[in-house]
């Protein structure tokens, strides 16, 4: 008899890292794949590239590390591909989105030390690479084939207000009928995917519900005050990254918070900044940065707000 | 009957496949092996040398201190040997082994035997302690103690543990089924004892048989409460149902009568009753024999010192295809390198796993999953970097001698890291540490 000696608990949930990966993909499905209806076999295209150059940077630089190889397997490199494609737009070169896809791998996720261990959403700052690197393809927007309009580049929703002060309809907003980057296009449809990884507790809800509360306060709060400048709060919420950000961007668990309190405060906070960049700023859209901003308060975050114990003293 | 749930912590598949095999009497062994260490605190002082005979409920080790318990014996026989044997929990200890020699010749009481109506608290605490009983819900802490706590600390209410919150263990049901006037007999004895004015008996919803045999004895009496819980674990842990009853909190490094709680479970209420009215010692105890492979589980009194590996022949377990024996549910018990292991005051049950994965590590993703499930509300992902990094009065800030070791944490983790493992493991690297300077 050989028996096995280890330490309690002796029975494990169902729950594991590949597993979780494997439905946060499927809760980006629909969004993935309305993005091809929208605009086409290129959108494929620039997903598979993305996804492909993320992983194979995963497994070069696991191997240059000489740790497991295996880890490019847990399913993450292929979400971060997935998430910087949705970030892009359509028609972007697809050399820049390999460059992307490495940089966020390469430099976001493996140099602070693989998995875990990233301080940034690597998506992100994959995207924000582009966005510096190229920042001509990556603000030109096609139109979207549903739109029917007789024109190679349109405005999207955000820029249409930012810079011609014109509002896009909500139905056409949650619907997708409107012209932007891969996977913001559907409000609804991220928002399905979302609620299904909350359903199946992937994701805090406290990250979504103060991202999207925030924003629709603060530029609630604006538009009571002056309803021709600002922008009604439903066009805030539909418009843009935000969905995209606040359900499948800031949710990253590796990049938000563990305690509640520091989870209002950073959902709170990426809503201040996205209403602060996105109506005072310089640019149209200011989700990525402001999760980026607020990734970087986690450590300190996590490190000064714990939740108080049973029987500690208040 | 007032129906309560636990908020955090988890659910994991029951198991409970020995719920409906009624307690059977094992045949005494032909021998048996009792070590003088079984209960929290020092080890028990041999009474007894080698080739002395001895009688059943015999005292054979005295209490050592203040936290301490006698030991017994459990069978009429020889002392044939005194020695170092391995204990479940992998340590060792001072044993007698003693060979059985017929039938049970009984010891007479070291406590006076009288009407249960007559009992004063200080009788009580005498046969608690003379019984040698202590709290045979996992943590065997010397009842004795338990039920004398410091005057400046009144009990107002008595919590009777019948929650059995562990996966697989079916002993506390049973009991409770079987012996429901016994036990609560001894529950107002305890009542009684520490001068609380009410009394609550706390019983999973899976367990809903033996609730309402209780509803039944306590209806008409204002100051009992039967509290069914919806089935969640570590909701047995004294923390635990402190807080989901009496809504109070524990402080962290206090104990129960801090908030004038007293939790004592139903396994330990009938001993009390066996002491009591019959006067038998904690000699005896149901052991639950279960497992996914095992042909018959079962549920055995089984007398203190039997062999694991009699137990689980009896009960049909496949020996040669077990990859792990658990002394213990599985969320809190330990896995033993043989089943030649005795039979304790604090074995519930004997799980045998026939299949145990190795399932890989993941790095740490901060999902705090962990974090919520604790019934304590640790920070374990922070708790156990700091742990990690040898950074121990950060840990000690973080709870690290808060933790029960409940394993929950180490459940939920998607990275598979053994939580609970790091956190022993401090605590071990602390004390020794401690211990040096």
């Amino acid at each position: 008899m050989n028996l096995i000696v280890s330490s309690s608990p002796h029975i494990h949930g169902k729950d594991s890292v590949p597993k979780i990966m494997l439905h946060v993909i499927l809760a980006l499905l629909p969004a993935a794949a309305a993005s091809i209806y929208f605009f086409g076999i290129r959108a494929l295209w620039v997903m598979l590239v993305s996804i492909v150059t993320a992983e194979v940077s995963e497994y070069l630089f696991l191997l240059l590390r000489k740790k497991d190889t295996s880890a490019a397997l847990d399913g993450s490199a292929f979400v971060t591909g997935l998430l910087l494609a949705l970030t892009l737009p359509p028609s972007i070169n697809l050399s820049m989105v390999a460059i992307g896809a490495a940089v966020a791998i390469i430099i976001a996720k493996q140099v602070f030390g693989g998995f875990g261990a990233n301080v940034f959403n690597p998506a992100l700052v994959g995207r924000a690479f582009l966005q510096a690197a190229f920042p001509i393809p990556m603000t030109t927007w096609v139109p979207n084939r549903l739109l029917h309009v007789d024109a190679t580049t349109v405005a999207t929703p955000l820029g249409g207000f930012k810079f011609s002060h014109l509002l896009t309809a909500h139905k056409d907003l949650l619907l997708g009928n409107v012209s932007g980057s891969l996977g913001e296009t559907s409000a609804l449809l991220l928002l399905l995917g979302g609620l299904y990884l909350l359903v199946r507790r992937y994701i805090d809800w406290r990250i979504p519900v103060g991202i999207l509360t925030s924003v629709f306060v603060f530029d609630g709060i604006l538009w009571l005050f002056n309803s021709r400048k600002y922008p009604d709060p439903v066009f805030m919420l539909l418009a843009g990254g935000l969905m995209l950000g606040a359900w499948f961007m800031a949710t990253d668990p590796v990049t938000s918070p563990v305690s509640p309190a520091g989870i209002w405060i950073y959902s709170i906070g990426i809503g201040f900044f996205v209403v602060l960049i996105r109506l005072f700023g310089g640019m149209p859209e200011g989700v990525m940065y402001s999760i980026l901003i607020m990734n970087s308060f986690v450590p300190l975050l996590d490190k000064y707000l714990r939740q108080r114990m049973l029987g500690e003293k208040k | 009957m007032i129906e309560l749930r636990m908020r955090r912590g988890v659910h994991p598949p029951e198991g409970k496949l020995s719920a409906s095999s009624p307690i059977q009497e094992f045949p005494l062994p032909r021998q048996v092996i009792i070590p003088f260490s079984q209960h929290a605190g020092k080890p028990a002082t041999p009474l007894v040398k080698k080739r002395q005979k001895v009688k059943t409920g015999e005292k054979i080790g005295e209490a050592s201190g203040f936290i301490s318990a006698p030991v017994h014996s459990s069978v009429t026989g020889t002392i044939k040997a005194l020695e170092t044997v391995l204990l479940p929990n992998g340590s060792s200890a001072l044993a007698a082994i003693i060979s059985v020699e017929g039938e049970d010749d009984w010891a007479e009481p070291t406590w006076p035997v009288k009407e249960l109506s007559e009992l004063t608290p200080d009788d009580l605490r005498k046969i608690a302690k003379e019984a040698g009983i202590v709290g045979l819900g996992g943590a065997v802490f010397p009842t004795s103690v338990k039920i004398s706590p410091p005057k400046e600390y009144p009990i107002d209410s008595v919590i009777v543990n019948g929650a059995e919150c562990e996966p697989y263990l079916t002993s506390d049901h049973r009991l409770m089924l079987e012996h429901t006037e016994e036990i609560f007999q001894a529950a107002q004895l305890l009542k009684m004892t520490v001068g609380a004015k009410r009394g609550y008996i706390a019983i999973e919803d899976n367990k809903r048989d033996a609730a309402e045999a209780f509803e039944k004895l306590a209806k008409g009496m204002p100051d009992w409460e039967v509290v069914l819980l919806k089935t969640r674990y570590p909701q047995g842990a004294e923390k635990s149902l402190i807080k989901v009853i009496l809504g109070r909190e524990v402080p962290v490094g206090g104990l129960p009568f801090h908030v004038g709680a007293l939790v004592q479970n139903v396994g330990t209420l009938y001993a009390i009753y066996e002491a009591a009215a019959n006067g038998i010692p904690l000699i005896k105890r149901v052991v639950t024999v279960t497992g996914e492979g095992v042909e018959k589980p079962s549920n055995f009194m089984t007398r203190i010192g039997t062999s694991a590996k009699e137990l689980l022949t009896a009960a049909g377990a496949p020996l040669d295809e077990a990859a792990k024996i658990i002394f213990g549910g599985p969320m809190m018990g330990m896995a033993v390198k043989s089943p030649d292991i005795p039979v304790l005051k604090s074995t519930s049950g004997i799980l045998v796993l026939t299949s145990a994965k190795k399932r890989k590590v993941f790095p740490c993703l901060y999902c705090g999953k962990c974090v919520y499930a604790c019934p304590l509300k640790i920070t374990t992902t922070r708790l156990v970097k700091y742990i990690q990094a040898g950074m121990w009065d950060q840990a000690k800030a973080f709870g690290l001698f808060n933790c029960m070791e409940c394993g929950v944490c180490s459940y939920v983790c998607p990275a598979n890291i053994p939580l609970v493992h790091w956190i022993r493991y401090g605590k071990f690297m602390v004390r020794m540490m401690e211990a040096k300077s």
